[in-house]
């Protein structure tokens, strides 16, 4: 089973209900795609069995012992990332989009490559079974490319472990990470909140699921800041075709428990959000189970 | 278009046939002021909302961009006309199978893998949604094969709350992987105003990048607590690359513990404001409110949290 858990708009809770599903099963498979912002892996401290070296993209580099100064470049650029400044090309890095096109024009060679090369995977074992995530390099791009890559990493950890069960917590948004993020999961938890934004950011990325054909859950956290649009959320999966599985309080034992390096589930068991999320937890199983 | 600035000098922004150094002796460079963060709701829109709200009441001319493509939500907060709509599109290549020659140097120009290429099968196609646009197949076909078509990727709505006050909305379409190409546009449409005000995208890649990239100020926003965190250091890093200067406000600041106080004060990062968690904000912020309207308390707090940017930005 491989399930994703997701939101649109960001902070409704995905990381600290991931943590509190993933400390629920004996053995797992743990996925941090949110590479951006990866945070899973300060409550578990896993081990690292492995790190790889993740290129992204390049950036055009100029030579200007070879430049000639001819703005070849400047033409062709689609990316308004070359300049002429004091009478010299130049190359903004974080315009540059790495496509190679400046290098291939250019006259005299000047302009080579360079790969963007501080991002990292790591893979390892934790207390729940094991962990695979990434870490995009602050300023780096292709965020999409490296959660790809930490997908495959945690297919070919589950295979190589046996493991039935991947649960990936997802980036916020609905642009290329996420979309990597979700394309082949078996399902995707949508996690949202009661407020006009989450509500609308929850139609968004229930579009893209059905883009994608992938079946979607949703789960409300925080349902008690604002009773009557949770009630319009649970009423709006009823006909959008989403499965309403369930709704948890504001409940501040979240944060001390993220301060205390646990899940909440695993410090305060028998509180009733983790009471609930449990109930929820198992209901999500078995809804996959009927629809195998 | 004319526009009077808050001190009360007149700048003529019609200046289209200058070069750009003399554009920039003529008229008042906009100041940009980028409300960001790396983890995803710690409450950037309603900072830029409250802001956006206080600048307005105090009529000084400012525009808001809600560059959060993927989701924008800004529009909840305000009430305005919608009076100009535009499409973004990207150009896409397409490949004209009568006249190509199946030589596969597009393919081996193409650096997103974007060109699906079967040499013993004569199949070549262009994958749209790997596509980056940026013609280098086009230049290596040839054979005149390859043209170019217009895609629609998403919209920007610009909306007149009042006079010298705009709201301008980044919106992507759904299924398209990058949102900065939209950003930009959305940017760029907000260019002739006093003081301009980015909602930003979550997280540190790309469209936080492309947003902050043109900012004269970036206010962080983060949470005190482990999450937040990691988050606020990974932001501080690409920050610093880009040699951007920035402040913090700390929101739900009774939430978490010590240590990004700790962080803040060891690293002297300027701290511009501290929210406690209240769900009389959480409650007014899920029904699209403004805090400042409703509370004279908060009014003066985001009065003071301006009066304070403005010192960093005027100088």
């Amino acid at each position: 089973m491989q399930i994703a858990i997701i939101s649109g708009k960001g902070g409704t809770g995905k990381s600290s209900i991931s943590a509190a599903f993933a400390t629920m099963e004996e053995k797992l498979v743990l996925v941090d795609c949110d590479v951006d912002a990866a945070n899973l892996y300060l409550l578990f401290d896993p081990s690292h069995e492995e790190i790889e070296k993740f290129t992204g993209s390049e950036h055009a580099v100029i030579n200007y012992t070879k430049c000639t100064n001819c703005a070849i470049c400047i033409q062709f650029c689609r990316f308004d990332a070359i300049h002429l400044s004091k009478g010299m090309v130049s190359i903004s890095e974080v315009a540059c989009d790495g496509c190679r096109l400046c290098s291939r024009l250019c006259p005299v060679g000047a302009i080579s490559n360079e790969p963007q090369n501080e991002s990292r995977l790591y893979s390892g074992t934790f207390r729940n079974g094991k962990m695979v995530y990434g870490i995009l390099a602050p300023g780096e791009e292709n965020s999409g490319k490296l959660v790809n890559a930490v997908r495959d990493k945690a297919l070919e950890v589950a295979r190589a472990h046996q493991i039935e069960t991947i649960l990936i917590d997802g980036p916020p948004g609905i642009g290329c990470p996420v979309i990597s993020t979700i394309v082949g999961v078996d399902m995707a938890l949508i996690v949202t909140e009661p407020t006009l934004s989450g509500f609308q950011d929850l139609e968004r990325i229930k579009a893209v699921l059905d883009h994608f054909q992938i079946p979607s859950l949703v789960l409300i956290n925080k349902y008690d800041i604002n009773k009557n649009i949770s009630k319009e959320i649970e009423s709006w999966c009823t006909h959008s075709g989403s499965l309403y599985i369930g709704k948890i309080p504001f409940d501040a034992d979240f944060v001390k428990a993220m301060t205390e390096k646990k899940s909440i589930f695993e410090y305060k068991p028998e509180g009733t959000t983790s009471v609930e999320l449990r109930r929820i937890y198992r209901k999500i199983k078995k809804n996959y189970n009927t629809q195998q | 278009m004319i526009i009077k600035s808050d001190t009360g000098i007149i700048t003529n922004t019609d200046t289209p046939n200058l070069i750009d150094s003399q554009k920039v002796s003529m008229r008042k460079n906009p100041v940009k002021i980028a409300i960001a963060s790396g983890k995803g709701g710690t409450g950037k829109t309603f900072i830029s909302t409250n802001l956006f709200a206080i600048l307005s009441q105090q009529n000084i001319p400012v525009s808001l961009v809600d560059c959060d493509a993927e989701e924008p939500n800004d529009h909840f907060f305000f009430i305005g006309d919608l009076i100009e709509e535009k499409v973004v599109t990207v150009r896409i290549p397409s490949i004209n199978s009568e006249s190509c020659r199946f030589c596969g140097k597009c393919h081996e120009y193409c650096n997103y893998n974007a060109i699906f290429y079967l040499p013993m099968h004569h199949q070549i196609s262009v994958l749209e949604e790997l596509c980056h646009s940026c013609g280098a197949c086009l230049v290596a076909c040839g054979h005149h094969a390859i043209t170019e078509k217009e895609m629609n990727i998403g919209h920007i709505r610009t909306f007149f709350i009042k006079e010298g006050n705009s709201f301008i909305e980044a919106r992507v379409n759904i299924g398209v992987y990058s949102p900065v190409n939209v950003i930009k546009a959305a940017i760029k449409e907000a260019d002739n105003q006093n003081i301009i005000l980015l909602d930003s995208p979550p997280g540190t890649s790309c469209p936080f990048i492309h947003t902050v990239a043109t900012a004269d100020y970036v206010v962080l926003v983060a949470e005190p607590t482990p999450f937040g965190m990691s988050d606020f250091k990974k932001s501080i890093e690409v920050l610093k690359k880009l040699n951007k200067p920035y402040g913090v406000i700390i929101n739900k600041s009774t939430l978490g513990n010590r240590n990004l106080y700790e962080y803040i004060e060891q690293e002297q990062i300027e701290l511009l404001m501290k929210i406690p968690y209240e769900s009389e904000i959480a409650v007014s912020y899920s029904e699209g409110k403004i805090i400042s309207d409703l509370h004279p308390k908060w009014h003066k707090r985001f009065e003071i949290l301006y009066e304070q940017i403005k010192e960093k930005t005027c100088k």
